[in-house]
């Protein structure tokens, strides 16, 4: 059991000091990591179970107001695959999201943006993959909203992504963006991202053939995390 | 010319943001009534195996200045060296342990805190001991991608020293960076340098 996975590519990910990203000059480590070969710390992580989910987690248009009461903004369905480097689909992990209201605004005590909250949204979801990695929740779009970096900064409208994988290696944070925001070529967290075609593997979209008529439009949004070299179930290795 | 590789490319990692409680700690960020409780807050569920310990700690940036929008999680083996995973071929971890933790950094003090039970020795891949140790996992707001590090306590001076991944270090002088320092009582606290003469080795695992 050596090297379970594989390496992350490190000039594809953001590095860890990005200027521009004004917050990351103090906060991105200047020495290079440490690396060796992956232990069964690494190569096993947390398992939740698909029982853990309330009835609404993955619905945040109807999952923080009282009973029935709905967020405002335009109604959405976010899907896609959770899939590993080799393609193949990773079951039964764990999915937190994370984002603003649709005015851009994010319920947070730190969060001093003048549009307003809605009372009937939370901005919290969770959902876990099938059999195949195939997740999806409901949600209404998050508006841009503006933050300190510069004084005109804007985030592009953007979900974000918590995915456990199956194991503490794969552990990874992201943002979804959504197919023709302008927003998203200005942006500078976004740009901590070194090629654009980096960047387009983040934006989802617009999936109308998984629209519902008159209720929500979708946006397909698959996310890759480390291909696993090798497969440990119930004690017997397979694959190589 | 030769056949293309069509391996994907991982996603993209993006910063975790100001405002990652919403998502992960929802309770703490005082958005009640979604889930139950804040997941990875509660590490003992039963009458669990092993030492129990208090691990605390602060994320500090190049400045100097504590973190308080961090959020850490470990990982970690029970106090017989098991993982609770399906991955763990050994045997079966401690059922009442889950070996898995979350903590926000405190919004004031930046302090961040764990309840969990000291682990027992995990073996390298070439069979050797490692010296007991905490997986740590830290995202914020300016940190790009998640780091990884690990805790080793200061009362394993041998087997420390026998570590197949400390003594590989080039920079023995920044071992320490990665050992707790103890408090008494089995409280460890291990505080995280993002940057600057005593930056904490991270690992590309």
């Amino acid at each position: 059991m050596t090297n379970g996975f594989v390496n992350r590519d490190r000039r594809w990910h953001p590095a860890a000091v990005t200027p521009d990203y004004k917050t990351s000059v103090a906060r991105g480590p200047r020495l290079a990591p440490l690396s060796f070969p992956t232990t069964l710390g690494e190569e096993t992580g947390p398992v939740f179970g698909h029982d853990m989910l309330g009835a609404l987690d993955n619905d945040l248009i109807l999952n923080f107001g009282p009973q029935g009461e709905m967020a405002i903004g335009p109604r959405i369905i976010v899907h896609g695959q959770l899939r590993d480097e080799f393609g193949r689909g990773v079951p039964n992990t764990l999915i937190e999201v994370w984002q603003a209201n649709a005015g851009g605004r994010y319920r947070h005590k730190k969060e001093s943006y003048l549009a307003p909250l809605d009372p009937n949204f939370g901005g919290c979801g969770r959902c876990m993959t099938d059999a195949q990695g195939f997740y999806e929740f409901r949600t209404i779009m998050p508006g841009p909203y503006p933050w300190p970096n510069t004084m005109n900064d804007w985030r592009p409208a953007h979900i974000h992504f918590s995915i456990f994988g199956q194991a503490f290696a794969q552990r990874l944070i992201t943002q979804m963006y959504f197919e023709g925001d302008p927003l998203i070529w200005h942006c500078p967290i976004v740009d901590t991202i070194p090629t654009r075609e980096g960047i387009e593997s983040l934006v989802a979209p617009l999936d109308m053939a998984r629209t519902v008529p008159m209720d929500a439009r979708a946006y397909k949004f698959d996310i890759t995390l480390r291909g696993r070299r090798q497969t440990l179930f119930e004690n017997r290795m397979e694959g190589l | 010319m030769v056949q293309p590789l069509n391996h994907l490319k991982e996603s993209p990692s993006q910063t975790a943001g100001p405002y990652v409680h919403i998502g992960c700690t929802p309770n703490f960020a005082e958005i009640t009534g979604v889930y139950p409780h804040d997941l990875g807050q509660q590490m003992i569920t039963g009458d669990v195996a092993g030492p129990r310990i208090r691990i605390t700690g602060r994320v500090i940036d190049g400045t100097g200045t504590p973190l308080r929008d961090a959020m850490i999680e470990i990982w970690q083996a029970d106090a017989a060296g098991l993982f609770n995973s399906p991955s763990e071929t050994r045997g079966q971890a401690d059922p009442d342990f889950t070996g898995w933790g979350r903590a926000p950094s405190d919004m004031t003090t930046g302090t961040f805190t764990f309840d969990t039970v000291k682990p027992g020795a995990v073996p390298f891949v070439d069979g050797r001991l490692q010296a007991p140790h905490v997986t740590l996992w830290v995202v914020a707001r300016g940190i790009n991608l998640g780091l990884h590090t690990r805790m080793y306590f200061p009362d394993e001076a041998e087997a420390n020293a026998a570590d197949p991944i400390l003594s590989r270090i080039e920079h023995q002088n920044r071992v320490n960076t990665l050992i707790a320092t103890a408090e008494g009582d089995g409280h460890y606290h291990f505080d995280i340098h993002l940057q600057g003469e005593t930056e904490t080795i991270f690992f590309d695992i």
